[in-house]
């Protein structure tokens, strides 16, 4: 089993080898970034110290060492527009992101797995097809209107929750959260649920599929014939068997939502690493959307390899397969 | 003893059966998806016809009035002359040939997009399926690591090196797509290739190309169908939002998603029209075209038929 | 008083292509300690007939008519709860493919104690105490050690040999046991076989034995019943059928056994009943082996109906000469 888990992880690095490379060109090649700093029409010799200090005049594959080579020490360059690390910016977003992703896949579990279950365990029922056109309406709806509307609703109508921004802070572990109090969640609700509602969709449909095969299994009625009864069936025959497709899709989809969280903190001006990236993309602050691209990438991949463990974990047969 | 004369077969005029005419008469028993398929139509006609049948160029601006500005639905205008069904926007354009325009734009680049990607992915996927051994695996790997990342980082990181513009946008939504419908033909292929009818077609000293494209493609065309409905729902999702966000299409192209970001201060101020009208149409546009698709799958394999 | 008494059971699915008779007024009954083979193709009712006994029929089926009664108790009109104490632990069932039967993510000695937990309250070390029984008498080595085994780390064999053990670990009154051996090597079948019939012996306990093969009949039963067509067509003692059949069919079937031993068997050519089964929704009116029967007369398009003679029952009108 460590075997395949230590393949899974060179994989990993060397995807990640692979996207610095990617990364480095598509940013730092394409178009010319020395008229970023230097207007086009300065004098031939301050342009020229200005490429000097940057390294442009080295060798494109020195200038890709030295990328690397900071990047490793965590330098990752300044941003243009705020003259700071890159990388600072990025962390210092990061936590506002992350727990509107965690709160969103939260949010996504919590409604899409009962209501998923409850639709493969009663097919052709009212649940069912209720939950069958919602989650196409889900996929369907794109996620900047449906925030829209629920400001709209929620905020300008009814009152209830605020439209923007985030909430009050506290210090947890030295970082600063806002879901330890209801003040904090306030602001919280409406973009992770925005954030959600597609992933809710998704969840209930493998869960509805995966229920259903299971509950077809001949295990299930195995159970059934020695006595079993419904909770029990549920809770530790079916259960089990169904959460091993969701967990995995879980995961997955964690990574999927901190990279859609642009669009929620763009329509909710949540500070996040989100709204920083599209702000930088559009103001060519390359060093910055450089930054952001590893970092996501890297969480990519811790993701990926934490979604492999838990699998691990919970179906014995990969274990003895890979053993 | 009589003679029975034997019963003579009655001739059946009727049409012959080819797979397409029973594909269309199971889909037209379905309900839900001929409904979608009506609001569908509706739309494409209405997008198409656009120019004819909007009340006013909205991008003209020698039709448009800014004293016209911020009117909400049924206002008529200042002189009386016509009334607003959808109100106007911050600018005075008239919403509902803002939204015609839009509906243009926003179905125009998803059916294109959808279908270049759609070409190429056929041809890396029957490439993959045909070469099998290591370039498939190449071409397998290059596709999966595409497809775990997710959409909107790709189309991200495309418009950032690549800039912005409707060519550029384009060219981002193929690179998005392509991976999709490369795994799915190549899937689709492999399963075909080893049927023997290839066998037969290749010990006929057929060439390569041929025997893909005129005999192991048309049996992929099934899931092909509903692979591509579903990305031109993705593709013009993926668009409204790009351009939402303000890196997509450039302001001189205005598609749905465009109108939703402009109108999007404005609800704030209860001026819900501007934002909501042209949501409303992007979704039913996706919608209609997603619930196709979904049934089209359904349709496709009778054993998902409940 | 027979354990089991089956009178006039009918059991149907309501389909969309309309409704099936997978049973016919099927009866027959069975004393205690005693085991019946129930004999048929595939299609003749007979794990509909096992379903239904215990009350596990999926939809769309259900029991139609007919009474079931259990030790003295009329199951018909018993509540699901009263079922769930009846299954495992005075009924139980094992299933014909071990692999699909058992729950894959949980271990064996997990899932027979749990048999053990729902009916009884036993202490963990008795339960522990228990499944080390079952196991050893089912003849798993080092049963201690196995107990902590996943199903799929154990050949078909041994997961048969569990899913007996579940089936006998509570001291039932009957055993169903629904084709136990189809899935397994025929080495294999022989020793499950075997040691099934000193199970049934040594504690008295009842089996019902469906099997498609009327070869194993002979060793194992000591009453048969012949199933065609959701219709039992033969029943009696076994030394009775077997030497004299009274219905075409099972003669047909017991021809059809290669008899290697026989004076001029070898190069002989295989004898198979013509035609197949009838399709449950399109059945031939009256007698429903008449299509593929050489002694068919007009008679035979109305049903016969059960002709009984002592120990024996047939529904033929035209019954093979007594040999």
């Amino acid at each position: 089993m460590f075997d395949m888990l230590a393949k899974r992880a060179l994989q990993s690095v060397l995807v990640l080898f692979i996207m610095s490379v990617l990364a480095f060109v598509g940013i730092n090649l394409v178009g010319d970034p020395i008229y970023l700093l230097v207007p086009p029409d300065a004098p031939q010799a301050e342009i020229a110290r200005a490429a000097q200090q940057l390294g442009l005049d080295l060798p494109v594959w020195q200038q890709y060492g030295r990328f690397l080579g900071n990047a490793l020490h965590g330098d990752l360059g300044n941003s243009f527009i705020f003259n700071r690390p890159a990388l600072h910016l990025i962390f210092e977003r990061m936590p506002a992101t992350l727990e509107l992703a965690v709160m969103a896949l939260l949010l996504s579990a919590a409604i899409g797995i009962p209501f998923g279950m409850w639709s493969g365990m009663h097919p052709g029922s009212l649940v069912q097809r209720l939950s069958s056109g919602f989650s196409i309406l889900g996929v369907s709806v794109p996620v900047f209107w449906l925030g829209l509307i629920l400001i709209m609703l929620f905020s300008v109508s009814l009152g209830w929750l605020p439209s923007g921004g985030r909430g009050p802070t506290r210090s947890l572990f030295g970082v600063e959260v806002s879901f330890l109090g209801w003040d904090g969640i306030k602001f919280m609700l409406l973009p992770a649920l925005t954030l959600a509602l597609h992933n809710i969709a998704l969840i209930m449909r493998i869960t509805e599929a995966s229920t259903r095969e299971v509950a077809g299994q001949e295990y299930v009625r195995f159970a059934r014939a020695k006595g079993v009864g419904p909770l029990r069936l549920i809770a530790r025959h079916i259960a089990p068997n169904v959460m091993i497709p969701v967990v995995t899709v879980l995961g997955l989809e964690f990574a999927h939502l901190i990279a859609f969280s642009l669009v929620t903190e763009t329509i909710f001006a949540w500070p996040g690493m989100g709204k920083l990236i599209i702000d930088s993309l559009l103001q060519l602050d390359r060093p910055v959307v450089v930054a952001y691209l590893m970092v996501v990438l890297l969480l990519f991949v811790l993701i990926n390899f934490v979604v492999d463990v838990l699998y691990l974990i919970l179906d014995p047969r990969l274990r003895a397969r890979s053993a | 003893m009589t003679m029975q004369t034997p019963a003579i077969p009655k001739f059946d005029a009727a049409l012959p059966e080819t797979p397409w005419r029973l594909l269309a008469r199971r889909f037209a028993r379905r309900r839900a998806g001929m409904i979608a398929a009506g609001f569908l139509l509706l739309l494409t006609v209405l997008a198409l016809s656009a120019p004819l049948i909007a009340p006013q160029n909205p991008y003209d601006l020698g039709q448009v009035w800014i004293m016209e500005n911020e009117k909400p639905p049924l206002a008529t205008s200042s002189d009386g002359a016509h009334t607003y069904l959808l109100g106007t926007d911050g600018a005075g354009r008239d919403m509902a040939s803002a939204i015609l325009y839009g509906l243009r734009i926003s179905l125009g680049i998803g059916v294109v997009s959808a279908l270049a990607a759609l070409a190429v992915g056929v041809v890396v996927g029957l490439a993959a399926a045909y070469a099998g051994g290591r370039i498939d695996a190449l071409l397998m790997r290059i596709v999966d690591v595409q497809l775990s990342l997710p959409t909107i980082l790709v189309a991200l990181v495309l418009l950032a090196v690549l800039g912005q513009g409707v060519d550029k946008t384009l060219m981002a939504l193929v690179l998005v797509q392509w991976a999709t419908f490369a795994r799915n033909v190549r899937g689709a292929a492999l399963v075909e290739r080893n049927k023997d009818y290839v066998e037969a077609a290749m010990g006929q000293g057929l060439p390569a190309w041929r025997i893909m494209l005129r005999h192991v493609l048309p049996n992929c065309v099934a899931p092909l169908i509903v692979t591509t409905t579903n990305q031109m729902a993705n593709a013009i999702t993926l668009e409204a939002t790009m351009s939402f966000l303000g890196i997509g299409l450039p302001q001189t192209e205005p598609s749905l998603g465009l109108l939703i970001s402009n109108g999007f201060d404005y609800v704030l101020s209860h001026q819900y029209w501007i934002s909501v009208f042209p949501g409303v149409a992007l979704v039913l546009l996706v919608v209609s075209i997603s619930v196709v698709g979904d049934q089209l799958r359904v349709v496709l394999n009778p054993k998902l038929d409940a | 008083m027979a354990l089991l008494e089956v009178s006039a059971l009918v059991t149907e699915f309501h389909t969309a292509a309309g409704v099936v008779r997978a049973l016919d007024r099927v009866s027959f009954s069975l004393e205690r300690g005693k085991v019946l083979a129930i004999v048929g193709e595939s299609g003749s009712g007979k794990s509909v007939t096992a379903f239904s006994l215990m009350n596990l029929l999926d939809h769309p089926g259900r029991i139609a008519s007919g009474e079931i009664v259990f030790r003295g108790e009329d199951l018909r009109s018993a509540t699901e709860s009263r079922w769930r104490a009846l299954r495992g632990d005075r009924m139980a069932m094992v299933f014909q493919d071990p692999m699909m039967s058992l729950n894959p993510v949980m271990r064996i000695g997990d899932q027979l104690a749990e048999t053990v937990a729902i009916h009884h309250r036993n202490s963990r070390n008795e339960v522990n105490g228990q499944v080390e029984e079952a196991l050893r008498k089912v003849g798993i080595a080092a049963p201690r050690e196995r107990m902590r085994a996943y199903p799929h780390e154990l050949s078909g064999g041994m997961r048969q040999r569990v899913a007996i053990a579940n089936a006998i670990i509570n001291r039932p009154d009957l055993i169903i046991a629904d084709e136990p051996t189809t899935a397994l090597d025929v080495t294999i079948q022989a020793q499950i076989l075997y040691e099934m019939k000193q199970l049934v012996q040594t504690s008295g306990t009842a089996l019902i034995w469906i099997t498609h093969d009327i070869g194993v009949v002979k060793d194992l039963a000591d009453e048969v019943c012949v199933m065609y067509a959701g219709r039992v067509i033969e029943q009696g003692l076994v030394a009775d059928v077997l030497a004299s059949p009274r219905h075409p069919y099972t003669r047909g079937l017991i021809d059809s056994l290669p008899n290697a031993g026989a004076a001029g068997a070898r190069g002989r050519r295989l004898y198979s009943i013509p035609g197949s089964t009838p399709p449950l929704l399109a059945l031939p009116p009256g007698c429903t082996f008449a299509p593929r029967c050489s002694r068919a007369a007009p008679l035979c398009a109305t049903v016969p109906p059960a002709a009984i003679e002592g120990e024996r029952a047939f529904r033929c009108f035209y019954p093979l000469e007594v040999a």
